[in-house]
């Protein structure tokens, strides 16, 4: 049969970002993907020599703007372990708010994209409708819909007041609502199973050796998550994480699913045990040495190294996104998959190339 | 209209994505996403230029029809916002493509968004109308961008 190499990308219908994938088809059937990245590289590491430590943490928030919370949660701990600084305990229930609430809203745009890549329009209209009650929370709490912008070092910016929380609540219980009809939707329903059961298939132990990480890695039956880490508040909360075990394009759809109820909870019961007390500390000094930070993103494990030297600018900033660990997951994912597959498959280890590149 | 994401940070992108979903509802003023250029009037950029996308985004602006509008959105698509200054960055969108309308905010608010895109309308009938008194009537629909 005659190879045809067909471009996927940079400008796709599919895809909200520009990645470009080389597809080398034979009758219909992949049998290469090569991808080209750099369309979204700004050098923003680099950016380390020009602002000092503390405005960083605004910078690292634009890295991606689905999981700007993260990022700057991420860089901030990291820091703040250079600097030995003891953070407020309700600053830290207030970072897995925010967090888990950014997950929320993360995993609602990825499932709405998802039913969108195999056309399910109606779907993708129904869970972006109910990921504009999370941004709605998100704005009245913090002042932005996306880039909550709410971290420091020592603390965070905002506080929540007894009105707003019981708001928050009242609001969750809706939106809990919302998904749960939602499911049998996208579970029970013949053409989404049609689409994505046995599509993509990833075994547990190839996940693991090419190194992928959050959902797709859990998608695949290994319970890997970094919240069980217990950084900020989270050892304090009970939680266990979501796996599946089929390793296919519904079992990550279905981590992901569960992961957004997951993150409710979390909310409900980081609100119940909240403390009372200050939301920052002052923090004097400059960061001296290196240190290692590692956060749970929707899309898996960030992981920052940071390297100071005790001068206001840092000296190396290195950021490993998800992203970054699923790309060789997708491509070994590819080869063998129907063209008409490779929308849903591309989207199902929720690429976000934003954070890839940086 | 079409969407391109020239290097921003996707806090604008899920913005726009966002006008095109039920509470915003964009296409109550007559627009639809659209994934081909060559079915484009408007253009929405978001983010920076950088060397590799000036190419992608330059390709798409001359596959659209005449006439047609531009929209920048963000910071990063004004100026280049907060990474003005990384080496990787060019600038603005109006360094590579001429820009109609521009739409400030980190990111853009859904609805600065819409109120950009009904300015871009306005512009469109506009450029349209001087654009169809100026090519002959044989030549309408077959006149595409050098």
């Amino acid at each position: 049969m005659k190879r045809t190499i067909i471009p996927f990308g940079p400008q796709h219908p599919v895809l909200p970002e520009p990645i470009h994938l080389t597809l080398t088809v034979e009758d219909e059937i992949i049998t290469e993907a090569v991808p080209a990245l750099g369309f979204v590289h700004r050098g923003l590491e680099q950016l380390a020599d020009l602002r000092d430590f503390r405005q960083m943490v605004q910078v690292v928030e634009r890295v991606c703007g689905i999981c700007s919370m993260m990022h700057a949660m991420c860089y901030a701990q990291g820091i703040e372990g250079l600097m030995e600084v003891e953070v407020p305990p309700r600053a830290k229930y207030l970072r897995v708010i925010w967090s888990e609430l950014h997950r929320m809203h993360s995993h609602l745009l990825w499932l709405g994209l998802f039913a969108d890549s195999f056309g399910f329009e109606s779907l993708f209209m129904q869970f972006w409708r109910i990921r504009e009650k999370i941004l709605n929370i998100q704005e009245a709490t913090t002042g932005n819909r996306i880039i909550v912008s709410v971290n420091v070092i020592g603390g965070v910016r905002k506080d929540l007041s007894p009105d707003q929380i019981r708001w928050m609540l009242s609001e969750l219980i809706e939106v809990e609502q919302m998904i749960m009809n939602l499911g049998p939707t996208l579970f029970d329903d013949y053409t989404v199973k049609k689409r994505t059961v046995d599509k993509g298939i990833l075994s547990g132990e190839k996940a693991m050796e090419l190194g992928t990480a959050g959902p797709t890695l859990r998608g695949s039956g290994v319970s890997q998550d970094m919240r069980t880490l217990g950084y900020a508040a989270l050892n304090e909360l009970d939680f266990t994480p979501v796996t599946e075990k089929n390793g296919d394009c519904w079992s990550r759809c279905k981590v992901r699913f569960l992961e957004t109820l997951q993150s409710i909870d979390l909310v409900r019961q980081a609100i119940a045990r909240i403390p009372n007390g200050e939301i920052n500390t002052k923090v004097k000094g400059r960061p001296d040495g290196e240190i290692i930070a590692r956060v749970e993103q929707p899309r898996g494990e960030v992981f920052y190294y940071i390297k100071a030297n005790g001068k206001k600018n840092l000296d190396r900033l290195r950021i490993r996104t998800p992203t970054f660990a699923n790309i060789p997951a997708l491509l070994t994912m590819l080869p063998g998959m129907w063209l008409s597959d490779v929308p849903v498959v591309v989207l199902s280890i929720d690429p976000c190339i934003s954070c890839t590149e940086r | 209209m079409l969407h391109f994401d020239c290097g921003s940070c996707n806090g604008c992108d899920i913005e726009t994505l966002a006008c095109l979903t039920p509470v915003y509802d964009i296409e109550r003023f007559g627009v639809i996403n659209v994934g081909n250029p060559m079915h484009a009037d408007i253009l929405l950029v978001t983010g920076t230029v950088n060397p590799r996308n000036k190419k992608v985004l330059v390709n798409l602006y001359d596959q659209m029809p005449n006439p047609k509008v531009v929209v920048a959105i963000g910071s990063c698509g004004l100026s280049g916002g907060i990474f003005k200054d990384a080496y990787n960055v060019l600038g603005g969108i109006d360094k590579v493509i001429p820009v109609d309308v521009y739409v400030p905010g980190c990111p853009a608010k859904p609805e600065a968004i819409i109120d950009g895109v009904v300015m871009a309308l306005k512009k469109y009938e506009v450029i349209k109308k001087k654009h169809s008194d100026s090519v002959p009537s044989r030549m309408k629909w077959r006149k595409i961008a050098p």
